[in-house]
């Protein structure tokens, strides 16, 4: 089966269709998401109609740090990310919050588990940005393999059978087997607003029969996505950071 | 559950175990067969359980991240997997061929012969690096031969691929290897640079050449990286007859810093199969090692422990062998302008590139030519010379460029022959705008074009010459 992993949407319509357009293209038959569908960018609204549909056919989802910053609090976050999510506090209609309050921190799915962030206590949103978070994480579930996001940066980690931890960046586009003989942690890149200097949507497949997982850059309307931030009167960084993928 | 195999007989995954072939430390190889299944298989099957060393098991891991994605002639075709939660094993082809480690007890070998080998083994090494892996093991053990002559490389569990993790680097911070063929570099950590599998082919060279291994056989750490600053004795010290070229090739190939070696393995394949075209420097006369100052400025040179950052295929993509096309005939003077000013331009981005130029002495088909015109000068020479002056400014270093003429009843078929043979990556050649000639013949650029399987860019005469306008 092949699966289709989306983390890190952040409102992002333009790349958020293109992602799913692209998955669709390559025989997706499973959505994944990995939380923060809100936050940053511009089309909440539209984005939480189509994350529900998803929820609806079939989908696994989890929750984000923003996704619960919209009915909880925006504690400990940057002043730019506070005032989009006040903004999108505006935006979304009470079926949209009633439906991120329901969302659980974590989903185990056969032998995979999907968080957000590091999976050890997942309500505490740390972040995996080395073989440190990386083995705290793995030490807290038996998963063969776990999926994560809430860094924007892909990076992919194994723990061998002999407790050493392997890091690498991996490339869009190459397939990678998941040994089974070791555990892997998988930060995906992020839809909405990559952070590793491409500005192209990241996302990735996992298939499940052959045990590859390839992740994925699909370039989108990075142009409009942006327009879109500035006409909704939200800090301009948040736009003009789309393009550089920063 | 884990099971050891090791029974004739025994079936796993439908393959028979038919009988052992190679029961080494790290892995234990069978010959299997399969029904359906046609052609003879190797399985191999690591050493893992009590006491095994964890490297077995990283390498087989290795192995079984990368020989799937490894395609072409120069590897083991990859057959099956098995799981290694239940039973890890590799099922490939087999290659019914000794490796080169049988030859060891005729070395040395004659030079044409090593020259020869080298080529097939630099070739092999060129399609593995295009595929973003370098080997990091290659030795003698590792090197086939199939019947058709081309070279396959065995054993990728030391390997490393750019495009998956690197479980070796994670999880051993001491270098592996083979002692005697291991690159300066490699000792100190690094792992993607492709220029340390030029490095081992280079003791290849000189061990299968001399009889010799130029580091000796040391395996401590200690004496293994002496090779970081003392050079080997050069073959000429030990054998005063070896060939300069050859000398020239081998000890570029052993250069410590790896920016002195070759740019890629296809350009070392180039120089082992144009010895007359090698540019010799003061390498291919040495006697004697590197003074003592020499070796001292380098045993404290700190620039050799940075690390790599490129990724391998952009040393290769930066590396080109171009081929220029050039007829020297007075009516392509025009065409041959514009030829030298898409060259330049390109060849300056391209600081490691090497340029082939190339011209093409029609032969007649039914009479057997004379090589001697009618003013008593050799064609082949006055092409050459004239290629070279074609070249001249340029003003490219001798080293990165070679000039040949080919002979040929039809002269786009010598050009592509030149361009399969050679590994040449992009191939300029002129087309003139308009000719009676092109019309009548047709033309020779539009079927390199075709039939070439690399780049091809071809350059015309500006419609209004500049200056003219």
């Amino acid at each position: 089966m092949l699966i289709a992993f989306f983390a890190d949407i952040h409102a992002n319509r333009q790349a958020f269709e293109a992602c799913l357009a692209h998955a669709r293209d390559q025989g997706a038959e499973r959505t994944v998401l990995l939380g923060d569908y809100v936050g940053y960018g511009a089309d909440p609204d539209w984005v939480m109609q189509r994350v529900m549909d998803l929820a609806a056919d079939g989908a696994a989802l989890v929750l984000g740090n923003h996704d619960a910053a919209v009915g909880g609090s925006t504690n400990g976050m940057n002043i730019e990310a506070r005032v989009a999510i006040e903004w999108t506090r505006t935006e979304l209609g009470k079926p949209a919050r009633d439906f991120l309050d329901a969302l659980p921190l974590s989903r185990t799915d056969d032998d995979r588990l999907y968080v957000h962030s590091e999976a050890s206590d997942p309500k505490k949103w740390i972040y995996v940005t080395g073989t440190l978070e990386a083995a705290n994480s793995l030490s807290a579930t038996p998963a063969h393999v776990t999926f994560c996001g809430h860094v924007h940066r892909p990076a992919l980690y194994s723990l061998s059978a002999t407790a050493k931890m392997t890091s690498f960046t991996p490339t869009a586009g190459a397939a990678v087997p998941l040994l089974p003989g070791r555990r892997w942690l998988a930060v995906l890149g992020a839809v909405g607003q990559p952070r590793d200097g491409n500005p192209a949507a990241a996302y990735a497949l996992y298939d499940t029969g052959r045990g590859e997982l390839t992740y994925v850059r699909v370039p989108y309307d990075v142009e409009t996505a942006a327009a879109r931030i500035r006409k909704q009167g939200l800090p301009v960084w948040l736009a003009d950071r789309l393009f550089v993928g920063k | 559950m884990v099971k050891p195999l090791h029974e004739t007989g025994v079936e796993i995954d439908g393959f028979r175990l038919e009988a052992m072939v190679h029961r080494g430390g790290m892995a234990m190889l069978w010959r299997v067969s399969k029904p359906g299944l046609e052609g003879p298989m190797l399985m191999k099957v690591p050493r893992i359980g009590e006491g095994a060393d964890p490297a077995a098991i990283v390498g087989f891991e290795m192995e079984q991240m990368i020989l799937p994605k490894l395609n072409g002639p120069h590897v083991p075709k990859f057959i099956a997997a098995g799981d290694f939660a239940r039973q890890p094993y590799l099922v490939m082809e087999a290659i019914d061929s000794p490796s080169l480690l049988k030859r060891l007890p005729q070395l040395p070998l004659p030079y044409d012969e090593v020259a020869r080998l080298g080529v097939r083994i630099a070739e092999a090494l060129d399609d593995l690096h295009r595929q973003h892996v370098v080997h990091l093991d290659v030795k003698p053990s590792n090197i086939l031969f199939r019947s058709g002559g081309e070279a396959v490389l065995i054993d990728f569990g030391l390997s490393h691929h750019d495009r998956l993790p690197d479980l070796m680097q994670e999880e051993f911070r001491v270098p592996f290897g083979t002692a005697p063929y291991m690159s300066p570099e490699q000792l100190r950590g690094i792992r993607n640079e492709p220029r340390s599998d030029l490095f081992a082919l280079g003791v290849l060279l000189y061990f299968f050449s001399t009889g010799v291994r130029p580091f000796g056989e040391s395996e401590t750490m200690r004496g293994m990286r002496r090779r970081l600053w003392r050079d080997p004795m050069p073959p000429r010290a030990l054998r005063p007859e070896y060939p300069p070229w050859l000398q020239e090739i081998v000890l570029r190939c052993l250069e410590v810093e790896a920016g002195r070696r070759h740019p890629t393995a296809a350009q070392l394949a180039f120089d082992l199969s144009h010895p007359g075209e090698v540019k010799l420097t003061s390498r291919s006369e040495k006697r004697e090692r590197d003074s003592f100052t020499t070796v001292m400025r380098r045993r404290f040179n700190t620039d050799l422990t940075a690390q790599r950052r490129t990724p391998v295929t952009e040393q290769l993509t930066s590396a080109p062998i171009v081929a220029v096309a050039v007829d020297v005939g007075a009516e392509a003077a025009p065409v041959n302008a514009a030829l030298l000013d898409v060259t330049a331009r390109m060849l300056a981005t391209l600081p490691d590139a090497r340029l082939a130029c190339l011209n093409v002495l029609k032969s007649s088909a039914i009479a057997i030519d004379s090589t001697l015109d009618k003013e008593g000068h050799n064609k082949q020479i006055d092409r050459l010379v004239r290629l070279k002056d074609w070249a001249a400014p340029l003003k490219l270093d001798e080293r990165r460029l070679t000039a040949h003429v080919l002979e040929g009843t039809d002269p786009a078929a010598a050009i592509l022959d030149f361009v399969t043979a050679n590994r040449v990556d992009h191939v300029l050649i002129g087309a003139r705008r308009d000719s009676f000639r092109r019309r009548v013949l047709g033309s020779v650029s539009a079927k390199v074009a075709t039939e070439a399987a690399c780049s091809v860019t071809i350059v015309r005469a500006p419609r209004v010459p500049l200056g003219d306008a």
